[in-house]
């Protein structure tokens, strides 16, 4: 099906509008809110903290956990339940295997880095926005990292490949496919694909290229936010 | 031909490139990639002659050996104590470094630190696998009473001390409190009343805000005669 | 902060407070609504010196309970996230979760501030069931009190959904508000020692002794109550709390004007 004008006046290759800010949960050793479009992530990092049971140590460096959760009133429908399910739990995953290359953590063997993602509010893009969210907040937490990790979703509503969809989008009655992917904005290796849907090779290679230049968008407001933090006070 | 991209004391976030061409050696909290130099942490750049390296903004606590540190008594067995020094796994004092008395087999170890004690404690030995070796065996270790213990990121502690000390002179000097910096990021805060440690804390906090910038010993010294005089009111 | 009880004790039998506030001193307190508003049918923030929480509000619908045909109902859930704290981990509620849980649906539920009457869709088959679901993001003492004001925040902020038929259409927003009649507030009195304070930091809750959690309509009359910590109280002593707790409750109730 035809899908000539985004739902939002949109161009096709256009994010939402994106804000950020590191260190909103004061008790964490680093955190950060990322919000594009309605959907928000808000992303808090503890530890290092030591790991049970033993054999979940790895002898010569930390490991990272990342724990994924929609708020119990953030959904679009009906109210999502509270606690573990199947969809998190991957979701946290897939989130630890996008910065498990990135993160240099053997400063503290045996022990674990964990992140937590918390979303109050979902317009769909909720795993990249937890993405873009961990990102900043484990920079703030001043740990190793090769690169920033910036990731954005993009996909086919209808015939037309798009970046960034929304939930009307994702939910457009002649189909989408949805391509969450991961980025590190310095050599471009991509850390996390996912698709669902169905699509050409010729379309996916639009959806990449949309992807990219947005990742690149979303590294210079990481970017920025990060120093902001230090360079407000500087003066 | 090999050139720096970015400036002195410049901040930078980790991915950023620092250096083009092998003329730069990568140093701390760097790494080199092709010909570039990377960096790999939030901090500000410092390069001294040949080596770029980076002064982190944040990060946690590394144990290192002869590090004068606070920790906290967490537990005990027969023989030695477990003391959490702000890293992931326990430090442990041995009896026999503890104190230089003699103390007797069986006796009870809570006699000489007990479960939620803080006591100035140095790093003995820290191996690679990270377990840590304490010892109260040296000039000023020594369990604290009262007060409190803050704690702030242990990178920022060199500017909280000062040169010479000069700055927790400032403060003690300004508050009246007697303060402790360890080197795991805590430092030990006890004063005549609760608004003089708060007004230390606050200090100390502003240091660790602020540490990056310059003029900090005058914007320190201001904030505490400011504070100082309404106190007074 | 690392403080020991004995130390705290020590500054509050001064009559004193670690960060130099007065016994009845509250820390600053930001109430934000509708933080949440594409998703929830009502959401607020509210901020209480370091402590955040965040509360929104979800409707299903339900059948009522057969000896209140007519009535709905509401559901209170708290999720001590271990974003929060060091202190919390992740998994089922625990009984710390539940309390406070128990404790803001209470003051809800007892206090008939929302009129439960108008929550029926259609007698003895259709009512509605509100979800009030209560996240503290950062947790820095005296949730009892953030949570039950970002829970009624979160009600104040709210809309009845849009129905067609007998099914929610979320692709639109209601616009009459739930029926929200009366104001109770909550305000939790701590002892430390033999002083009483209120609004303690997390060094504070842990040097205390005893807890008493108090909810106060505007006219007065008292409608919930929660005794917390192990240490008994006299009669006089819980009075003197509620006269505390009465004052503190006519400031709070600014914020919900």
């Amino acid at each position: 099906m035809k899908y000539a004008k985004r739902n939002d006046g949109r161009k096709f290759n256009e994010t939402r509008p994106i804000t950020a800010e590191v260190g909103v949960i004061k008790n964490a050793v680093g955190s950060a809110k990322f919000q594009i479009g309605k959907t928000i992530a808000i992303a808090a990092v503890y530890g290092p903290n030591n790991v049970f049971p033993k054999f979940l140590q790895k002898p010569d460096r930390a490991i990272l956990r990342c724990n994924y959760n929609m708020m119990a009133f953030s959904g679009s429908g009906d109210r999502v339940r509270p606690g573990t399910n199947r969809r998190g739990k991957e979701i946290g995953m897939v989130i630890e295997k996008a910065f498990e290359n990135i993160l240099d953590l053997s400063e503290f063997p045996k022990a674990a880095i964990d992140v937590f993602i918390e979303l109050p509010q979902t317009d769909a893009g909720t795993r990249c926005a937890g993405i873009c969210a961990a990102s900043l907040a484990l920079a703030d937490a001043g740990f190793e990292m090769k690169d920033l990790v910036c990731a954005i979703s993009c996909g086919l509503v209808g015939d037309q490949v798009v970046a960034d969809l929304d939930y009307s989008e994702e939910a457009f009655e002649g189909g989408s496919v949805d391509i969450p992917i991961a980025m590190t904005p310095r050599n471009g290796e991509i850390t996390l694909l996912q698709l669902d849907g169905e699509i050409s090779k010729e379309d996916l290679k639009k959806a990449v290229e949309f992807g990219k230049e947005a990742c690149l968008k979303i590294y210079e407001i990481q970017k920025q936010v990060l120093k902001a933090k230090y360079e407000e006070t500087k003066q | 031909m090999s050139k720096l991209v970015v400036v002195e004391k410049q901040i930078v976030v980790p991915g950023e490139i620092l250096a083009e061409g092998m003329d730069f050696l990568p140093g701390k909290g760097t790494f080199r990639e092709g010909e570039n130099i990377i960096a790999s942490r939030l901090g500000l750049v410092n390069a001294s002659g040949r080596v770029v390296q980076i002064v982190p903004l944040a990060g946690k606590y590394l144990p290192k050996r002869d590090d004068t540190i606070i920790g906290v008594v967490k537990d005990m067995s027969y023989s030695s104590w477990f003391v959490d020094v702000g890293y992931p796994y326990e430090g442990s004092l041995s009896m026999k470094d503890a104190t230089a008395e003699f103390i007797e087999r069986g006796a009870s170890l809570s006699d000489y630190f007990a479960v939620g004690d803080v006591i100035i404690t140095k790093v003995a030995n820290v191996t690679k696998e990270g377990n840590i070796d304490l010892t109260m065996k040296a000039p000023g270790l020594r369990k604290l009473n009262g007060g409190r213990v803050i704690e702030i990121t242990p990178f920022k502690i060199p500017r909280v001390v000062g040169k010479q000390g000069s700055m927790i002179g400032l403060i003690k000097d300004k508050t009246g409190c007697t303060l402790f910096a360890g080197q795991n990021g805590r430092i030990w805060i006890r004063g005549s009343s609760p608004e003089a440690e708060k007004l230390a804390t606050d200090a100390i906090y502003l240091i660790a805000e602020k540490a990056h910038t310059s003029g900090l010993t005058e914007r320190v010294g201001e904030f505490l005669e400011k504070n100082k005089l309404e106190n007074q009111k | 902060m690392i403080v020991s009880k004995e130390y705290m004790e020590s500054i509050i039998d001064q009559n004193k407070r670690i960060d130099g506030r007065k016994f009845d001193e509250y820390r600053k307190i930001e109430v934000e609504y509708g933080i949440s508003p594409k998703s929830a049918e009502g959401s607020a923030r509210v901020k209480i010196g370091d402590t955040e929480v965040l509360a929104g509000i979800k409707m299903e619908l339900g059948t009522p309970f057969s000896d209140k045909p007519d009535e709905g109902s509401i559901m209170v859930n708290v999720e001590l996230i271990p974003m929060a704290s060091s202190l919390f981990e992740s998994g089922p509620p625990s009984i710390n979760a539940i309390e406070l849980a128990r404790v803001t649906d209470r003051g809800i539920r007892e206090s008939k501030a929302l009129d439960f009457k108008k929550l029926c869709v259609r007698e003895g088959e259709k009512v509605w069931l509100v979800f009030i679901d209560i996240y503290p993001i950062n947790a820095d003492g005296n949730l009892f009190d953030a949570c039950y004001m970002a829970a009624l925040a979160a009600i104040k902020d709210a809309n009845f959904p849009v129905l067609e038929g007998d099914k929610i259409n979320y692709k639109e927003k209601g616009k009459e508000k739930l029926p929200l009649t009366k104001m109770p507030i909550s305000c939790t009195v701590w002892m430390i020692g033999e002083k009483f304070l209120v609004d303690p930091t997390q060094e504070e809750e842990l040097a205390s002794d005893a807890r008493l959690s108090i909810v106060i309509l505007e006219n007065g009359k008292i409608c919930a109550m929660q005794k917390g910590g192990s240490m008994a109280l006299r009669a006089e002593e819980i009075f003197k709390m509620i006269d505390i707790a009465e004052e503190k409750t006519k400031e709070i109730r600014r914020y919900f004007k």
